[in-house]
């Protein structure tokens, strides 16, 4: 069938405002989730669930709360890893601090938890932007570090400085093997995709979005800033936080500081980067690349060595994917803002007026 | 045309500078209630600077403003909207990246009454209060002759249409006092007549009253009601157009500028 609207008249304004406007596109949602949530369990193997889709699933997560804080509201942070931390650490307290603590509500605090230090330091955004608030979204980033390897009470006073979690159950759902992490994360993902769509759509969506592309303009039709950039901080590490904790419980079941590091930061702000800001798509885009870049490269660059006849070390391809990464970034900065997302809309624009093109 | 209403708005020895440069010295005028009112004078003569006073974008270094009867030594272009005032600028202030649907619906901000939880869920009062908005934002868009390009990134518009939705954006709040700096620059003369005519039904239907600043002096003596004249950041000439077309300082200074 083909992609259109032609033909789909909406008699209503709230056939307009739902969700997804256009059937096709609700109709390609229910099947991937239906193909999700039904197919991929039928052929995935532990490799391709361990190493691609659990953690794509969590990463993207992480990036549409930092779209929501980048792409939407338009204030830069390098301290996303910082907020999975505590996202992470934070669960894990309430995990064994609290006896009988069900799952959900352990990994909903540590986002909780995320979204209360992400409010203190959005604070700065208030005063400066850009490289300034890049600057302090840093200092978030080296804070939590430092306190999660030096304050040993967060850890539970571990002598290693790592700490684990085990018998994941919601209801008596074992989430032990690979398979049920993979339908939790995906559970997850898909209802807080789904949150997200929904807010960047409404009223609040739009305070984000005037803020970020002209902040004088929104206080005068009666924005206010400090709402407006604190809620998406707010936002932004509530989903950073939840996909922290699922990190930690749910991909690496045992983890130290170094899990959420700042390159951890980075490789966030390349997903939204790449994927495109301000489109919950694009974070989709964004965190698939960034997964499946590295191990796409491992495979393939020490085939085309092998080719040329050089040898390619380990070190090679890591340094290969850093230099990938950063023409990429370049590229996508200066050609195209909007990301991978943009390249999809335009495609899908074309498509929608096929054959026809004006 | 009427211009016996109320002052709604009153402006005591408003100064205000930048630096070493004095943008305004000492003006005093006011705006009565369901009036065009005026702002012209050459370039540089501050009628910008009056108006981003008047809702607080700048915050005057002397001088009061006095908004049905309340007294604001420091204006703040939130307060300004939450007292029924709302503006379009110069250099069209448009939030680029949105659409001409939801630059006019961002308008609606303060009438918007649900939460971000209920958003966030597209639970009840969000859901419904989003449809009465967007209700209320098709009429501005059908009035403004904007329909075709609603979806459109503003971005994307050429110059005349972003200034109607610039001017949607504001409707769109429903003001009592809309403060319009030049919204007819750069148009052509059917444009400039569109223009004209969304202003007056406004001002007609809606009574709502209306700053306006415009350098085009045959479109300001035809729908404005009262006029100010400033030159040099000074007053120099208060009244209705024919009498402030016979004022010899008024003339001058336009003789003397480079027009
Ligand atoms: N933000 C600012 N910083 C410094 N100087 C300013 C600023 N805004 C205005 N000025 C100065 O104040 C004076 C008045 O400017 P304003 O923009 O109010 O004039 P205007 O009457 O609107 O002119 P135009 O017809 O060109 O729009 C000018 O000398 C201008 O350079
Ligand atoms: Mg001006």
């Amino acid at each position: 069938m083909l992609y259109r609207e032609n033909g789909q008249f909406k008699t209503t304004y709230a056939a307009d405002q739902q969700t997804f406007p256009i059937a096709q596109d609700r109709w390609a949602i229910l099947a991937i989730l239906a193909f999700a949530f039904l197919g991929v369990p039928l052929f995935v193997d532990e490799y391709l669930l361990r190493a691609i889709l659990i953690p794509f699933l969590i990463l993207s997560l992480a990036a549409l709360g930092v779209n929501i804080l980048v792409g939407y509201c338009g204030q830069i942070t390098l301290g996303a890893g910082a907020f999975m931390a505590v996202g992470a650490y934070a669960a894990y307290n309430f995990h064994i601090r609290i006896e009988g603590l069900p799952l959900l509500l352990t990994l909903l605090f540590g986002g909780v938890a995320a979204a209360l230090v992400g409010i203190v330091f959005g604070i700065p955004s208030l005063r400066v932007r850009g490289l300034y608030l890049a600057v302090a979204t840093l200092a978030a980033q080296f804070l939590t570090d430092w306190v999660f390897l030096r304050v040993p009470w967060f850890t539970n006073y571990s002598s290693s400085g790592s700490v684990s979690v085990a018998n994941l159950q919601i209801l008596g759902w074992q989430i032990a093997e690979p398979i049920d992490k993979y339908l939790f994360c995906l559970s997850w993902l898909t209802v807080f995709a789904l949150l997200a769509k929904n807010m960047t759509r409404c009223a609040a969506g739009r305070q984000w979005m005037a803020i970020r592309d002209m902040d004088v303009a929104a206080e005068v039709i009666g924005i206010r800033p400090m709402v407006a950039k604190l809620s998406a901080f707010a936002v932004s590490s509530f989903f950073v936080g939840i996909a922290g904790a699922l990190w930690g419980f749910v991909h690496l079941a045992s983890w130290e500081p170094a899990a959420f590091s700042v390159d951890r930061s980075f490789q966030l702000l390349f997903m939204v980067i790449i994927g495109g800001l301000g489109s919950i798509m694009g974070s989709f885009f964004g965190a698939a690349f960034i997964v499946v870049l590295p191990i796409a490269l491992n495979q393939f660059l020490p085939a085309l060595g092998r080719l040329l006849g050089v040898t390619v070390s380990t070190a090679g391809v890591a340094h290969a994917e850093l230099i990938v990464f950063g023409v990429l970034i370049v590229f996508f900065l200066i050609k195209e803002p909007h990301g991978l997302a943009r390249l999809w809309s335009t495609g899908k624009e074309k498509l929608r007026l096929w054959p026809f093109p004006h | 045309m009427n211009a016996g209403g109320e002052v709604v708005l009153d402006l005591q020895k408003v100064s205000l500078s930048f630096g070493g440069v004095k943008a305004l010295t000492e003006i005093s005028f006011d705006v009565r209630e369901r009036e065009i009112r005026a702002i012209i004078g050459p370039n540089g003569a501050g009628k910008s600077s009056m108006l981003n006073v008047i809702n607080g974008v700048y915050r005057p270094q002397q001088g009061e403003i006095v908004l049905r009867g309340q007294r604001f030594t420091r204006m703040t272009p939130y307060k300004a909207a939450r007292a029924g005032m709302s503006r379009t600028f110069q250099n069209i202030a448009l939030f680029r990246g949105m659409s001409v649907l939801d630059n006019i619906m961002a308008g609606r901000n303060l009438r918007i009454a649900s939460n971000l939880f209920q958003q966030a869920i597209w639970w009840g009062p969000a859901r419904r209060e989003e449809l009465a908005h967007r209700e209320r934002v098709e009429q501005i868009i059908d009035f403004l002759e904007i329909q075709h390009v609603r979806k459109t990134p503003v971005g994307r518009l050429p110059y005349g249409l972003q200034k109607r939705v610039d001017l949607g954006r504001a409707l769109a709040m429903e003001p009592s006092i809309l403060l319009l700096d030049e919204p007819m620059a750069g148009m052509n003369v059917e444009e400039k007549q569109d223009m004209c005519r969304f202003i007056l039904d406004v001002n007609d239907q809606l009574g709502t009253t209306i700053v306006l600043i415009e350098h085009d002096m045959g479109v300001v003596m035809d729908i404005s009601d009262r006029v100010v004249v400033l030159d040099y950041g000074r007053k120099i000439g208060d009244g209705i157009p024919d009498d402030v077309r016979a004022n010899p300082e008024v003339i001058s200074a336009y003789l003397g500028a480079t027009h």
